[in-house]
């Protein structure tokens, strides 16, 4: 009966319930930081370094945790992070070439 | 020594097929990548000979000056639906063909990942292809170019349904694209044979699997600009409205098109660089020289081909920044594209060579490319482009590139593996025949297109007037034409003669190098009736001469370890011996105990749910109801259908 | 009897690989990848015409061409919702920890936990896309309009996909027709939920939070 839990190759243990809701936890609490800062005038000159940094933590969580890539094989992580920063490299060059990279 | 079966699940009796089909039907439902690939290649064939119909009309009417043969806006519609035939229709389904039907057996593999979804890929290509070319029928085919410029084709300038075809139409055929993408780039990964190391993957399988990476993130960003384009015709958004009070950029559609359609255009030479590098060296009886050099060149261009997309665009006013970072770019581009030129040419120098027509094909891949390559670093250079653009000289260099390249690279891999396919071989002297009148014909119409093109010949132009010194060369340029399609005449004739009477070729009538020739021709259902353990590159040839171990200094004596689901169940230490043909060539699957996938229904189902779905928004919502039903409909079915495979 | 054939079947399915990881897994996260380049078009649409609207509604508080226009976000209201689907990402990890561990029960409570937690998501953008449109703001009013609407719509329409699937393997588990030993499309289903989960991560930062 198969109800164990298949560990792929080069692929680690899980992380149980537990960690899961403590992750969701950070997520929630990411999020409230995020809109808090948005409010804070003195914050204002920096809100857009710290907006990107929060959510680039807060997509950093989901895919390693949630989405298990920090416990599976490194193929996945490759494949997944390869699109991105292509998408990314792309975006910021169209931003450039449209004269709006920094607005 | 003892030979291990190597299937990684215990034999056991099979289950006899649930599902069998005969006949028409069988080919409907087929999920048999061999005979999915022949689909590809007649189908892609038939729309070859309407591409080049269109051609045809095209150089009949520019032949001499103020000719009055073919109206404007038919001419606008000949040369939109020549150029989109061509690259979606043609070149790129024909490379398809060849995926399908040699990658899996390259690899050693009994199918490709999703069979089912490969059969999908194939009826998408159907059905979008039609629909494409209903436009035909309705006297409205696309008429702004196969790239489309915004704002020409917002509703205000271009009312009628022809570049609601043409987008939607490519929404659809993108979509077969990608699922054959996934599923030959997931089939490379997971399903070599084992001792088959990436690096011990013949040249071809390897451009099939850089060209899927490149479908996998370049058909994404089509994708949204074809969305754009079709929201902006029908549902009133401002994406390349350039109206006073809307302020939207037609800039952006350049943009979005062009960073798909420069990797496009190495997805369309890939292929055949692939094919190129498995002909030469069989027809040299010498490996190729700097294999390594070869695949890292390829990646290298898959990554860069990303990088060059502006050289479409510099006539459009962005600025000298922009204009010099992707000179440098394209300049770069072309320097992994020539090193394999080198290495092709070292792979012929020295070598035994053997004159077949696919040889000849090969070889005139090399020379033609070269040229082709050759215009095009002239292109990168900006000062130089700004007076090439928009000419003849563009339309030189991308059909000596796409036709002279990729083409006749195409032809080569036809002529080389007609024989596995059919089990016949293509009659030679009538092969060299056609070669000749091809090679002659193809440079006799584009060659002096360059010099149109430096007399200021403009392009995209139905007509032209007398005394611009350019009558000599289109009379010449269309007497090519002609000769061309002599070319393919002759073509079908040596292809219905093979069929019908040709010689019958064994399992390797070339003496050639990688797996798929250490099978019959034609291949069983199963391919390999035993799964062959791979010791070194060039695989097959390594297994026909086991005592000249090639440069990686691997042995028959090689210890490959077996992976069953990421656990090591063991060490195979022999080669099947190479000298027998499979012995159970002409055992069924079954009694090998080998289970193949049933067909299936429901990816023929699914792909015209999905092209009605496009299509309604043409010829009514009622339309888009019934394809969303079949889709799902299709989609559920599929997912729930036993597959026995 | 019917565990015994199932685990069989699905036995038999455990095709040797060469990199041991399921052909499926491997098939999903490429789709992810490329989807990647799908959203990452259409938000840089968004961002190229960012400020460039000459008139109508503007996402926050502004003054073009000398008209007046209150803003159209709510961001209190959007946070709560895309709280609700950073949950819904918890809730579905922890459907698919049910299935491996054979708790069939756990599994379906937290499928349609994950699968209410999506309507709900989508439900308040309908509602929200409802007041945008009241101050009007529309696919066609500007180029506002046309980037958000668009960028919000397919993620809208990803995440109604989402829930079609969601629904689809609960009626399947009730069925009684998704064994533990299938746990793979529960945990390819998951990895689709929680990319268009990671999508409106960026969303939410870049088209509501992001300063001029």
């Amino acid at each position: 009966m198969a109800t164990h839990q298949e560990i792929e190759p080069g692929g680690h243990a899980h992380p149980g319930a537990k960690e899961y809701v403590l992750v969701a936890v950070a997520l929630g609490f990411l999020t409230g930081i995020e809109v808090a800062v948005y409010y804070i005038d003195a914050v204002r000159p920096w809100l857009a370094h710290l907006l990107i940094i929060l959510s680039a933590v807060k997509f950093f969580l989901v895919a390693s945790f949630f989405m298990h890539l920090k416990f599976d094989n490194r193929l996945f992580s490759s494949l997944f992070v390869g699109g991105l920063i292509l998408a990314i490299s792309l975006g910021i060059s169209l931003l450039a070439l449209f004269h709006n990279l920094f607005v | 020594m003892a030979t291990t079966v190597v299937h990684g699940v215990p034999a056991t009796a099979a289950p006899p097929q649930t599902r069998v089909y005969r006949g028409i039907w069988s080919w409907v439902t087929t999920v048999d990548h061999k005979r999915i690939g022949v689909l590809y290649g007649v189908t892609a064939f038939a729309f070859f000979l309407i591409g080049g119909l269109e051609a045809l009309l095209i150089r009949t009417q520019l032949a001499v000056p103020n000719n009055t043969l073919i109206h404007p806006d038919l001419y606008n519609q000949l040369f939109t639906m020549h150029g989109t035939t061509m690259i979606f229709l043609v070149v790129m389904p024909l490379s398809v063909a060849f995926f399908n039907i040699v990658v899996p057996l390259q690899i050693g593999a009994r199918d490709v990942a999703f069979p089912r979804l490969n059969a999908l890929s194939y009826w998408i290509f159907v059905t979008g292809g039609i629909f494409l070319n209903l436009g035909w029928l309705l006297g409205a085919s696309p008429n702004a170019g196969w790239f489309s410029y915004a704002n020409l084709t917002e509703r205000a300038y271009n009312p009628g349904p022809g570049q609601d075809f043409w987008a939607l139409g490519l929404l659809v055929l993108g979509t077969a694209s990608m699922a054959g993408a996934f599923n030959f780039a997931v089939t490379i990964i997971n399903m070599r044979a084992p001792g088959m190391s990436l690096m011990r993957m013949p040249v071809f399988t390897w451009m099939t699997f850089v060209t899927s990476f490149l479908i996998i993130f370049a058909f994404p960003i089509i994708t949204v600009a074809l969305i754009e384009l079709t929201f902006d015709r029908h549902f009133g958004t401002n994406f390349f409205n350039a109206a006073a009070g809307v302020d939207g950029d037609s800039l952006l559609w350049w943009h979005m098109f062009w960073l798909f359609g420069h990797p496009e255009v190495y997805i369309l030479i890939l292929p055949a660089m692939g094919i190129v590098s498995e002909v030469l060296p069989v027809f040299s009886r010498k490996p190729l020289f700097g294999y390594a050099v070869v695949v890292y060149s390829g990646i290298a261009i898959g990554f860069v081909s990303f990088g060059v997309w502006v050289h479409h665009m510099f006539t459009t006013g962005l600025g000298p920044v922009a204009n010099a970072v992707f000179l440098t770019t394209t300049m770069a581009v072309a320097v992994p594209t020539g090193v394999k030129i080198f290495n092709w040419i070292a792979t012929l120098w020295g070598g035994s060579i053997r004159l077949t027509t696919a040889m000849l094909y090969a070889i005139a891949f090399v020379s033609m490319f070269t040229i082709g390559g050759l215009s095009g670093v002239s292109h990168a250079v900006v000062p130089s482009d700004w007076q090439q653009h928009g000419t003849y000289y563009i339309v030189a260099h991308f059909h000596y590139v796409l036709f002279g390249g990729a083409i006749m690279g195409l032809f080569a891999g036809i002529y080389y593996w007609w024989p596995k396919v059919t089990g016949r071989l293509l009659d030679e002297k009538l092969g060299k025949l056609q070669f000749w009148v091809m090679l002659i014909g193809f440079n006799v119409t584009f060659g002096p297109m360059h010099f149109l093109g430096m007399d200021g010949m403009p392009r995209r132009v139905f007509t032209y007037p007398e005394g611009m010194g350019w009558d000599l060369w289109n009379m010449v340029a269309s007497i090519g034409a002609y000769l061309m399609a002599f070319g393919v005449l002759l073509f079908i004739h040596n292809a219905a003669v093979s069929l019908r009477r040709g010689q019958p070729a064994g399992g390797d009538p070339w003496d050639g190098r990688t797996l798929e020739w250490s099978i019959p021709s034609p291949p069983p259902a199963y391919n390999f009736a035993t799964i062959p353990v791979v010791h070194g590159r060039d695989a097959w040839w390594l297994m026909k001469h086991p005592h000249r171990a090639e440069r990686e200094g691997t042995t028959d004596t090689d210890r490959v370890d077996l992976q069953v689901a990421g656990r090591h169940v063991g060490v195979v230490e022999t080669p099947d011996d190479p000298s027998r043909e499979s012995p159970a060539a002409y055992e069924d699957a079954h009694s090998l105990g080998i289970h193949l996938p049933d067909g299936s229904w429901f990816p023929v189902i699914t792909a015209f749910g999905l092209t009605f779905f496009a299509a309604g928004l043409i010829f009514g919502m009622w339309l888009s109801g019934i394809g969303l039903l079949m889709m799902v409909f299709g989609a559920y079915a599929w997912c729930y259908e036993p597959i026995n495979g | 009897m019917e565990h015994a054939v199932a685990t069989a079947h699905a036995a038999e399915h455990e095709h040797r690989t060469s990199t041991g990881l399921d052909n499926r897994k491997l098939v999903m996260w490429a789709f992810l990848a490329s989807d990647c380049l799908f959203f990452g078009s259409f938000i840089s649409a968004y961002m190229i015409y960012r400020g460039r609207s000459p008139s109508g509604p503007c996402p926050h508080e502004c003054v073009l061409n000398g008209v007046h226009y209150d803003g159209v976000f709510n961001i209190p209201y959007t946070s709560v919702s895309a709280f609700v689907l950073l949950m819904s990402s918890l809730t579905m990890v922890l459907a698919l920890a049910a299935i491996q561990r054979g708790n069939h029960r756990g599994l379906r409570i937290w499928l349609l936990a994950t699968a209410l937690l999506g309507s709900v998501f989508v439900g308040g953008q309908y509602f929200e896309f409802t007041t945008f449109y009241q101050k009007g703001l529309s696919l066609s009013s500007n180029l506002f309009g046309t980037t958000f609407f668009v960028l919000t719509g397919f993620h809208g329409a990803h995440v109604t996909v989402g829930i079609i699937m969601l629904l689809s393997l609960l009626l399947t588990s009730l069925l009684g027709r998704l064994p533990a030993s299938d746990s793979l499309t529960v945990e390819l289903t998951g990895l689709y939920w929680h990319f268009v989960d990671v999508v409106w991560i960026v969303i939410f930062t870049v088209v509501y939070l992001l300063p001029m």
